[in-house]
């Protein structure tokens, strides 16, 4: 029912050039200008050289250095260069977000390698924790507080703003301020190590009504499963011990040190490089560093392949 | 009308004798000059130190790097070329993008500047040689090593794979292996040398040039490296000290990156991009000078607003301190930072368009041009330049740097602004210059198809990525998904990297290609101005027969009868009397004779000297600390045999006469000696490391309060101004020791200097005290690591310097330092003047900083 109310992917999920943010948009804007004005100055120097390598011999003559230098090489890139730092760089502030409180709706990202930790402050103080995917509602201001306690990563979602670092030992914030709906990628982007290119992460934005109901049903504990696959998935999932890394609210299973899988099934991909495919979640599950090189997840091939059916089952269950 | 080459310039004050000499003469001359200037023949090749041969196995070790690092380029372009590729595995494409850029950056961009330099420079200088031909062949030596070492590390699946910037934590707690260690400590080797081949450019530049040259006539190839090498030396340093932190982090745990013991792993960043900023004008300016050489020469016509191309170089080089913030507009800096740095970024525009008007003006003013193969490169480097520049001023601009960084648009980006900026002038330069190696010219055919293929090759390649870059695709991915518009981009961007791959190979070909295949060069095949272009082809390995007086910023056309009065060595130094390799040194400024400098011929001792160094680092980074003190040791005797048998030689005369009627001191003491100024520059460029270390000290103090409070522990105030001032006894005494010397009272020599080693021990044992008394762990904070650290600089300066001090008694007692010949106790007290400022300021940090700012 929630899944059926998730926006289709954008068709280029991860365009600067396709806006969905208020940030995004104002730098495509910039973006634009920039371009095209460089587009004419390039033209302008290239014809100017041309100029010089083709002038007839008898217009040839030694210029006044003084002029050429004063016109050509100071004012007029003076000129160009006030434009362009009067036209951008007051606006920098804009893009800032130095962690003001504003009342406005906040999220914690925590980097991992290499994955992401996603943590929305209930008004209780408890957390809701969930991975690789963070929904916002459309239309309003969300505060992203991002943290590391590992190497360094950043943040960027660039449909929606720019991007930040996230650096262990400092908080850094990023405001998100999404214009309409719809499902866009973010990634890490600052290299962390073997797997970088795999830290990949999907931003959901909804109607904020559908976000609050989302919000509400993450907070939930997990189901329990339906399907009798899916129940021996679940006592294959205590047996392994994968309790000991991952939190399954509602359950024994309360590790801290891999995602939260409470609802995992309702996320797209959650070694966020897979689509939810059973034989891909399979895979991750049989041998992770076919999927992510050095992931700290142990490969669980050695369950056997029922078993490995009945996990994945368990796992799509979980939403 | 043509204004060049002039008929009517001025030679007044030319004044060669009227009587030339006769033939016999001068055959008698050359072959003395032969004899002296002889490049050894079989094994002992190796043993040259000829700026012309070392330069030459400089370039071409150089280049041999940069096509490593172009192969392993191709391998990331194959492995991205469709989504979801496995060419290569996830950790080994993570190692060849680091050793790639690495080697690009350090093993080929840096030193093939100083490698053309070494070779060309002292010709364009009308010198024979650099002042110290045994310091660049060191330096070749020690960058061949550690290049090597480097690049060898990715056959033993061992290569660093923290990326070309190296940021902790990830490459101090997350990389266990050997590869960043490799990177740490092969680099700092590799940066030694490249500081080594500056200082040797700086004098080179400043010290060298014919009588006559003014500063203001000098070519601009000279001025664009004395800018260049400047850089180097304040740059370079930062980057040694973050190295030198980020190894101790990882072998002994000294947190200055970890934010768990206080440190931060945004000090990192500063530090290398101290380095990295300026280091991209490093590479770009004496490539520009290039282009400064050629586009005068294929418009037949002098540059246009030479001072203005000089203060545009200077300006650049000034600026492009200020601008390393730019490279962390996205790590949470406040709005006013990032705005600062957008602003100042900009403003690097300036100068460079200022240099791009002088250069077209030039040709306006010139001839029409013939098109040749290097104006082609020219002119193809210039069109991709300015691109860069374009796209750099966009992601100077803190908002849009906010999407762009870390992404293919920048990986476009800089290489525009590299292969344009840099390559194409290098190979505009490889085809000009070539003739001045061996007397052949480069094939003008299989020129043009090189450059139809590495244009096309360059843009289809890099085009693209732009593109990539707005499209989302960050860089360093060791692959992609599928569905995100990509795949085409991708795809074009490695067939135009296998076209640009072509294009290098068959420039490759037109090099090694026998030589008989080869047309010979005319003499001054491209009718250019300068210097350089002055002797017959293929050129002696003298250098220069003789050397010239100039007046004229061209002198081949504003100078007539120059090429006659060269040939028949009718200036200064025609000969070789005393069978010595010799050159002038002139004054900074006006370039007014001031000595006939003798300097060293061929030897091993730079090898050696070289694998010893080389072994202190290789050694320490496989943890084999024993090796690697025996290698210290060992390159410490080398050295120190190699300045005891080749510098501060006493002459047999005072002075000779160095032709056209000129007598020259054959020994300069003093502040004009060349030595002094080595010994000067390089202590500059370590002062400047000094002042890195510093700056991570009030880095810490601004970061929290827990600096503070842990210095209220540290070695509080009276053992660093015991410290203090037992060194500055030692200084005292070192001055005092020169002065004695200097007057011929040996007795007061030997006590002063007995004194001064004494105090200098007794100091050496008071700073280690500081740290080791109290219980000051360096492995517990960043600020005890600090403090540590600033210790151990001191420590080392002095335990240098009671060797230094052992060795001038030793030189006196030998009777190869005198009153009137004390070069070496001149040099060791100017090292004791930083010395003992190195330490003052550290002590008074130490010990005064936390005492007055504890309150503050």
């Amino acid at each position: 029912m929630l899944t059926a109310a998730v926006p289709a992917v954008a068709a280029q999920p991860l365009s600067t050039l396709e806006p969905a943010g208020v940030d995004a948009e104002r730098i495509a804007v910039f973006f634009w200008w920039m371009g095209i004005g460089a587009g004419i100055v390039w033209l302008a120097a290239m014809s100017f050289v041309a100029y010089c390598l083709w002038l007839p011999s008898r217009s040839r003559q030694a210029p006044s250095p003084r002029r050429v230098v004063v016109t050509g090489g100071m004012v007029l890139p003076s000129v160009l260069l006030a434009v362009l730092v009067g036209g951008i760089v007051p606006h920098t502030n804009d893009f800032v977000d130095t962690g003001a409180a504003d009342g406005a709706l906040r999220v914690r990202v925590a980097g991992e390698q290499w994955w992401w930790r996603v943590r929305y402050p209930r008004p209780d103080g408890g957390d809701v924790e969930l991975a690789n995917q963070l929904r916002v509602p459309a239309g309003r201001t969300t505060h992203v507080e991002l943290s590391s306690d590992n190497v360094i990563h950043a943040f960027w979602v660039p449909s929606l703003a720019g991007k930040i670092d996230m650096i262990p030992g400092r908080t850094t914030y990023l405001t998100l301020e999404p214009t309409r709906a719809g499902t866009f990628r973010g990634v890490c982007a600052e290299y962390c190590g073997t797997s970088h290119a795999r830290m990949t992460f999907d931003v959901v934005v909804l109607a904020p009504d559908d976000f609050e109901r989302w919000l509400m049903a993450e907070a939930g504990p997990a189901r329990a499963p339906e399907t009798a696959l899916g129940r021996a998935g679940a006592a294959a999932f205590v047996d392994s011990g994968c309790g000991g890394c991952h939190t399954v609210r509602g359950t024994p299973a309360a590790g801290v040190i891999g995602p939260d899988l409470t609802h995992v099934g309702a996320r797209r991909g959650d070694a966020s490089v897979l689509p939810h495919a059973n034989d891909d979640l399979e895979v991750w599950l049989r041998q992770p560093d076919l999927v992510k090189p050095g992931a700290l997840m142990p490969p669980f091939a050695a369950l056997g392949a029922p078993r490995l059916q009945a996990l994945v089952s368990y796992l799509r269950e979980l939403r | 009308m043509r204004p060049l080459p002039p008929a009517d310039a001025a030679t007044a004050d030319l004044d060669p004798p009227a009587t030339p000499a006769p033939r016999a003469v001068r055959n008698a001359q050359e072959a003395r000059l032969q004899q002296a200037w002889a490049v050894p023949t079989g094994w002992r090749y190796w043993s040259a130190v000829n700026n012309t041969v070392v330069g030459q196995w400089y370039v071409a070790v150089t280049l041999l790097f940069f096509l490593f690092g172009g192969v392993l380029a191709l391998l990331m372009r194959l492995q991205l070329a469709s989504p979801e590729n496995t060419v290569l595995s996830a950790d080994r494409y993570n190692q060849i993008f680091t050793v790639h850029g690495s080697v690009m950056m350090f093993l080929f961009a840096i030193p093939i500047f100083e490698a053309v330099s070494i070779l060309f420079l002292p010709q364009m200088l009308g010198a024979r040689e650099l002042p110290f031909p045994r310091l660049s062949a060191f330096g070749f030596w020690a960058f061949a090593i550690g290049g090597v070492f480097l690049c060898g590390s990715l056959f033993f699946d061992a290569a660093p794979k923290g990326g070309w910037f190296m940021y902790p934590p990830l490459t101090s707690g997350y990389q266990p292996g050997v590869g960043a260690d490799i990177w740490l400590l092969g680099f700092s080797f590799i940066e030694v040398a490249a500081i080594a081949a500056a200082v040797e450019l700086i004098v080179g530049v400043l010290r060298s040039r014919p009588p006559g040259m003014r500063l203001n006539l000098m070519p601009l190839y000279a001025w664009y490296v004395l800018v260049a090498a400047f850089m180097v030396l304040f740059a370079f340093p930062p980057l040694i000290a973050g190295t030198m932190m980020l190894e101790l982090e990882r072998a002994l745990g000294w947190p200055f990156f970890d934010p768990r013991g206080g440190g931060d792993p945004l000090l990192w960043q500063h530090l290398f991009w101290i380095f990295g900023h300026p280091e991209v004008y490093i590479i770009f300016l004496p490539s520009v000078a290039l282009v400064a050489m050629i586009v005068p020469t294929v418009a037949r016509h002098r540059i246009v607003g030479y001072s203005w191309v000089v203060l545009a170089a200077l300006g650049t080089g000034f600026l492009s301190f200020g601008l390393w913030v730019h490279h962390m507009f996205t790590t949470g800096l406040p709005g006013l930072t990032l705005a600062l740095f957008s602003a100042l970024s900009a403003a690097v525009a300036v100068p460079t368009a200022v240099q791009f008007f002088c250069f077209a003006a030039t040709l306006a003013a010139g001839r029409r041009v013939r098109w040749s193969v290097p104006l082609l490169f020219v002119m193809g480097g210039i069109a991709t330049f300015v691109i860069g520049g374009l796209t750099g001023l966009m992601v100077a601009m803190a908002p849009f740097n906010l999407q762009a960084h870390d992404t293919f648009f920048v990986v476009a980006h800089l290489h525009t602004v590299l292969i344009g900026g840099a390559v194409f002038p290098l190979l505009a330069g490889l085809y000009y210059y070539y003739p001045l190696v061996n007397g052949r010219l480069l094939s003008d055919r299989l020129g043009r198809v090189a450059f139809g293929l590495v244009f096309t090759g360059f843009n289809a390649t890099f085009m693209p990525m732009h593109v990539l870059g707005l499209l989302g695709m960050p860089r360093r991915v060791f692959t992609y998904q599928t569905g995100l518009g990509w795949d085409t981009l991708n795809l074009v961007a490695t067939v135009g990297a296998m076209v640009l791959a072509a294009g290098f190979a068959v420039v490759a070909w037109d090099v090694v290609r026998p030589s008989r295949t080869k047309a010979r060069s005319p003499r001054n095949p491209w009718r250019a101005g300068t210097l350089e272009w002055l002797p017959p082809l293929p050129n002696p390995s003298w250098g220069m027969r003789t050397i010239p007086e100039i007046d004229a910023r061209y002198p081949l056309w504003d100078q007539p009868g120059l090429v006659e009065a060269y040939d028949a060595g009718r200036f200064f130094l025609p000969d070789a009397a005393e069978g010595r390799r010799e050159m002038l040194v002139t004054s900074t400024v006006d370039a007014a004779p001031q000595q006939c400098l003798r300097i060293p011929g061929p030897t091993f001792l730079t090898l050696w000297a070289a694998l010893a160094v080389g072994g202190m680092f290789v050694f320490a980074t496989f943890k084999l600390y024993t090796l690697a003190a025996v290698s210290t040791v060992l390159s410490l005797a080398v050295i120190l045999v190699w300045l005891w048998t080749g510098t501060g030689e006493i002459p047999e005369s005072d002075d000779k006469d160095v032709g056209l009627g000129v007598r020259l001191p054959l020994y300069l003491r003093g502040r004009d000696g060349v030595g002094w100024w080595a010994m000067c520059i390089t202590m500059l460029a370590v002062f400047t490391a000094f002042i890195a270390v510093l700056f991570g000290y009030f880095f810490y103090w601004t970061l929290d309060a827990r600096f503070l409070r842990e210095a209220q522990h540290g070695p509080g105030v009276a053992g660093p101004a015991a410290a203090a001032a037992i060194v500055a006894g030692s200084w005292a005494a070192t001055v005092v020791a020169r002065r004695a010397n200097a007057a011929d009272r040996a007795r007061a020599f030997y006590g002063a200097m007995a004194a001064a080693v004494a105090c200098a021990g007794l100091g050496l044992v008071a700073l280690v005290r500081t740290v080791t008394a109290g219980d000051l762990d360096p492995t517990t904070s960043a600020y005890a690591a600090t403090v540590w650290l600033l210790v151990v600089w001191c420590a080392v300066h002095v335990g240098l310097g009671i060797v230094m001090h052992l060795y001038c008694a030793a030189r006196r007692w030998a009777g190869r330092m005198t009153a009137r010949h004390d070069i070496d106790i001149g040099n060791v007290t100017l090292f004791w003047h930083f010395t003992v400022v190195t330490v003052l300021l550290a002590m008074a940090v130490v010990a005064g900083f936390p005492a007055a700012g504890g309150i503050g």
